[in-house]
């Protein structure tokens, strides 16, 4: 067994971190202060192709392997997880279509999201639904070649700029998927400000109100939105998140390695006290463990192994509480500095905050990672029975 | 077609603890399955049988039971072999 990155990816991995260092950390704590991220940067996304990164090549896209694709979030995540959210949902809608999307939405998307022509949202939770996803309250409706969308969604990635979303409805009762443009009448977009973390991440409310989209818009089929192609997507969204949160606390403990070698107190660089080598050496470990976790899940991602479902909520569960806790102790190592918008671990510990509650938070993962673990055990203790037992009933 | 219903019953039989599910039983409405389940399933079956599960597969009655399954993968691969 080798674990390693194959010469290709530690190539684009500094391709990558290049493209963070000059494009996104200059001005990332601004975009964080004036929630916005500005369309210009967004564009030099699309440029780079990052946009496209899990797209097929004959869609324009780049056809990255899973652990490109992860070590792409991680150094965007290392500079901004509001950027990196952008990454993330919109590769999330890209994938749904290229997985359940019929031919000729797969046709008329793909590329314009592939070169990022068109941004894509993902929207599923509304104001009185979080992780019980399959009890979303609104509603699709036929009439004659439309469908009729009512209902509210919230918290929605991008949701101010997305050009067209992924939108989650009840039709008679099944939950389905319906692709929404912006400019779909019925629908208002509005703005949510003031958020804890992810500030630049444009927030937004769609309102829907009698929305009528054309017939043509629905994903895959009545029943299996929420199944096969949620499912999917947020598989795809939770990764994208793991991987992200490795990006902040690389981000943190690489601030915080610079900080402790250039202040002292007590006459002592900062990195010569032991309590703070004790944080910096546990955020070591951690990062490393948070690492290998998502290598995993990537791994299993390409080789299409069902176990990569769990383990990458395994990899985002212990990715984003790790985060929280490199994060805390950034700003714990920093002292008052911490606590200013002049440093950026104040914004490295909201932003990790938020990759706790999004795509599916801590106890949902838990609950997952649990239930998967007793049925394993309960498999493997019974599988000296089950082949006999099995055969015998053939 | 007697192996593929091995390896389906073998995958299935994790998230199943007790319960012997049977050849005609539904699969989903027994109360163990949960939202993963549904995409674990498309995963094993590309995998396992190196086909690929599509839009047009994605009807309730092609997975609701092992049957079912076993059925869908003959369509599948005399698809293939045609």
């Amino acid at each position: 067994m080798k674990i390693e990155l194959t010469p290709q990816q530690q190539e684009i991995k500094s391709e990558f971190r290049a493209f963070v260092d000059q494009e996104i950390i200059p001005c990332a704590n601004r975009y964080d202060r004036e929630e916005h991220t500005p369309p210009e940067l967004i564009k030099k996304l699309a440029q780079k192709g990052y946009l496209g990164a899990v797209l097929p090549k004959a869609n324009g896209g780049r056809e990255m392997d899973a652990i490109t694709y992860g070590i792409l979030n991680e150094e965007i995540g290392r500079g901004c997880s509001s950027l990196r959210s952008l990454l993330t949902v919109h590769n999330m809608v890209s994938q749904a279509l290229l997985k359940w999307g019929n031919n000729s939405q797969k046709e008329y998307w793909l590329s314009q999201l592939a070169s990022g022509e068109t941004i894509a949202a993902f929207a599923l939770s509304e104001p009185n639904v979080g992780s019980d996803a399959k009890s979303i309250e609104t509603t699709a409706t036929i009439s004659g070649n439309s469908y009729v969308l009512n209902g509210q969604k919230k918290w929605i990635t991008y949701g101010q700029i997305a050009d067209v979303f992924l939108v989650f409805a009840q039709w008679e009762g099944k939950p389905s998927a319906f692709l929404v443009e912006k400019d779909s009448p019925g629908l208002s977009v509005v703005p949510i400000h003031g958020m804890l973390g992810t500030r630049a991440s444009m927030l937004a409310e769609l309102h829907f109100n009698n929305c009528l989209i054309p017939q043509e818009n629905l994903v895959c089929r009545q029943g299996f939105g929420f199944s096969h192609v949620a499912s999917s997507a947020l598989d795809a969204g939770r990764y994208s998140v793991g991987w992200g949160c490795i990006g902040i606390a690389q981000a943190c403990l690489e601030a915080c390695i610079q900080y402790t070698s250039e202040r002292k107190q007590f006459d002592l660089y900062l990195k010569d006290h032991q309590l703070i080598r004790q944080m910096i050496s546990e955020a070591i470990a951690n990062i490393k463990a948070a690492r290998l976790l998502c290598y995993q899940a990537g791994y299993l991602k390409d080789t299409g192994d069902p176990k990569s479902i769990v383990e990458t909520s395994i990899a985002k569960y212990f990715a984003s509480t790790m985060a929280t806790k490199v994060a805390n102790d950034a700003v714990q190592i920093h002292g008052g500095n911490g606590c200013s918008s002049e440093y950026s671990v104040q914004r490295y510990l909201r932003d990790a905050k938020i990759m706790e509650i999004i795509e599916g938070s801590t106890q949902i993962q838990q609950i997952t990672i649990a239930e998967s673990g007793y049925q394993e055990y309960m498999l493997s203790t019974k599988s000296s029975k089950k082949p006999q037992k099995l055969i015998a009933r053939i | 077609m007697q192996e593929s219903k091995v390896k389906i019953k073998h995958f299935l039989a994790q998230f199943f603890g007790d319960h012997n599910l049977q050849d005609d039983e539904d699969i989903f409405s027994l109360g163990f399955v949960n939202s993963m389940f549904a995409m674990q399933l498309v995963l094993f079956i590309e995998k396992e049988f190196q086909v690929t599960i599509e839009n047009e597969d994605l009807d309730l009655d092609n997975f609701k039971t092992i049957n079912a399954l076993v059925n869908l993968l003959k369509r599948k691969t005399a698809f293939l072999e045609a």
